[in-house]
């Protein structure tokens, strides 16, 4: 068990420096002399200043060398500078990051449990007008852009229902504490957290029916009901504990996509996470952010593949940890 | 294929997007840049402009229409890029096993584990907006499903007896996986190809949506994302081009579903 974590951990260090190589690349891929857009971003142009930033940020050094001060800087957790906010990045993006964290694992955590519902109820009646409808309804979703869910959510609970706010993370101005703050954060996080679900909601409710469907053929399930068990126990603890290992497996592969779905729904909601923080980049064409919240992102992906795997190991015995 | 009702309704909505996105620029020519209108004019009131106009008085039925292209444009190219890579990179790991396995498969999973969307809206954004930048950065991030697929199915058919047949008579390495294995590998490929475009025209529309779309062309996610701020005042500018993707795509993994009926029966039940 120790080894295999130690294993996976060591994959996950080289990968993500593989990722911070690929980043080094693409920041000198971003149009222009990097020193003389940084000059740009902090207003100005002169010669001096230009050669200034060449210097002290190694620029004027073999491409090799440059290489090597960029990874040492990020294993130091040091991002680089945003000259548009003038803030250190990885300052600006650990501010943000608790509120990604409460979205994205919210959005997650309903997902994954209505979708293990419906698909299981889907599986349980299947071929009646139940299973036909949370078919299609899963089908829908599973083809709605998230832009598009959120904005649909704010015509409907905010604009003509007037229940929930339609943006940020709180009551701007209100100075809530304690548990009335929680409620009020619980009010925006709502909205957000149901957009960013609503997608993958529909892929576990599919993979889930699919995946029972299938369990359900299996031998152990029919000498479960020649043994006189009830359908009802039958379902929750042969076909389902048995069904839900391929969404597991889902689950990891899916947590790239829910942080790309983060930066949608954060910038639609104006959640101030990192995904949002993405998006102003993008605006203000801030590549040192831009580039720094992608490393992170990417980071977040990893540790969250690693706990999915483990997840799984122990959700599953048959799979030895010796690799 | 045709037996399976999804997939019929599937290739409906596909031959009628197909249908709007070759003709309908020329039945219906009103330029989606230009002032029609009064701004903010509602929806089914005027038969000339029948979904109303935007914040600049911009028919939205023309947009519709000419976005159309896009977004089947960008799916569909995006896709086949994907595949001009992902297959070639799949066949020739799956063919010479060994090293080279392990290498392009590392190179695959590495691709695989970057968040893919967070991946293309940086490579837009670098390389600049355009409709060719944006089909390689959705070709980027979607070829390594493909490359993973085709190395499985080429992994079993590879030791199969037509295959060893065709070694023993000398036929060269490329010819083996190109006329034996392939072709046969082929079924499963069209079925992800099919999802694939549906994945491309959301990715699209959600970098369009950010602002990351070609400026020269309208686009649905485009159409959404400007109507994102009259949204309290006009709800037909975001509501229809919304629509428009979620019936194409809707349309495109149905296809999918009823192609996987129909070439894997096996794998039907597993779904995706």
């Amino acid at each position: 068990m120790l080894s295999f974590v130690a294993q996976r951990v060591v994959k996950g260090v080289i990968v993500l420096l593989a990722i911070v190589v690929l980043n080094f690349f693409l920041i000198r891929l971003a149009p222009g002399d990097p020193a003389v857009v940084m000059a740009g971003e902090a207003g100005a142009s002169d010669q001096i200043f230009v050669k200034q930033l060449r210097e002290k940020f190694g620029l004027d050094k073999p491409l090799p060398e440059q290489l090597f001060i960029y990874v040492k800087g990020v294993v130091t957790l040091d991002l680089g500078f945003s000259f548009r906010q003038q803030a250190p990045v990885s300052k600006l993006i650990l501010e943000r990051l608790p509120a990604t964290l409460l979205l994205t694992l919210t959005a997650f955590a309903i997902s994954l449990m209505l979708g293990v519902l419906f698909g299981s109820f889907a599986a349980r009646f299947a071929g009646t007008f139940l299973d036909t409808g949370i078919t299609v309804f899963a089908l829908i979703f599973y083809a709605m852009p998230i832009f598009w869910v959120a904005l649909m959510g704010i015509l409907l609970f905010s604009v003509t229902f007037d229940w929930l706010p339609s943006f940020g993370y709180e009551t701007v101005g209100a100075n809530l504490t304690g548990l009335a703050h929680a409620v009020d954060v619980a009010k925006h996080l709502i909205m957000p957290a149901m957009t960013l679900g609503l997608f993958f909601m529909a892929t576990y409710t599919r993979m889930t029916r699919a995946s029972m469907l299938e369990v359900k053929r299996l031998d152990f399930v029919k000498t479960a009901r020649a043994k006189g068990l009830s359908d009802a126990v039958i379902q929750r603890r042969h076909v389902l504990r048995n069904a839900l290992l391929p969404v597991v497996t889902l689950a990891g592969v899916h947590s790239g996509t829910l942080i790309g779905g983060a930066v949608i729904t954060e910038t639609v909601f104006a959640w101030p996470g990192i995904g949002r923080l993405m998006y102003d980049a993008l605006l203000q064409r801030d590549y040192n952010l831009l580039l720094g919240v992608f490393v992170i992102c990417s980071a977040m992906v990893l540790i969250f593949n690693l706990i999915t795997d483990l997840v799984y190991r122990l959700v599953d015995p048959r799979i030895e940890f010796a690799s | 294929m045709l037996r399976s009702p999804s997939g019929v309704i599937g290739l409906i909505i596909l031959l009628l997007a197909i249908g709007i996105a070759v003709f309908g620029p020329m039945l219906f020519p009103n330029s989606p840049w230009r002032m029609v209108q009064r701004p903010f004019l509602p929806p089914f009131t005027l038969s000339t402009v029948p979904l109303g106009t935007d914040a600049l008085g911009r028919d939205v039925f023309a947009g519709m229409i000419f976005g159309a292209r896009v977004s089947l444009l960008v799916g569909l190219v995006s896709t086949l890029v994907a595949l001009v890579v992902g297959v070639p990179i799949g066949a020739m790991a799956g063919y010479f096993g060994g090293k080279v396995d392990d290498a392009l498969m590392r190179f695959t999973e590495f691709f695989q584990t970057i968040p893919s969307f967070a991946l293309a809206i940086v490579l837009v954004a670098i390389l600049q907006p355009s409709i060719y930048s944006i089909v390689a950065s959705i070709a980027v991030v979607s070829w390594p499903p493909v490359a993973r697929l085709v190395r499985g199915e080429v992994l079993s058919l590879r030791t199969r007896e037509y295959v060893q047949a065709a070694v023993v008579t000398g036929q060269s390495n490329t010819w083996i996986i190109l006329r034996e294995i392939l072709p046969n590998a082929l079924s499963p490929v069209i079925v992800l190809a099919s999802l694939m475009v549906a994945t491309a025209i959301l990715l699209e529309s959600s970098l369009a949506f950010l602002g990351l779309g070609d400026p020269n062309l309208i686009s649905w996610g485009y159409m959404v994302g400007a109507g994102r701020t009259v949204i309290r005042q006009a709800w037909w500018i975001t509501v229809f081009p919304g629509v428009a993707i979620l019936i194409s795509v809707l349309g495109l993994n149905l296809i999918g579903e009823g192609l996987n009926d129909a070439l894997n029966p096996r794998l039907s039940r597993e779904g995706r």
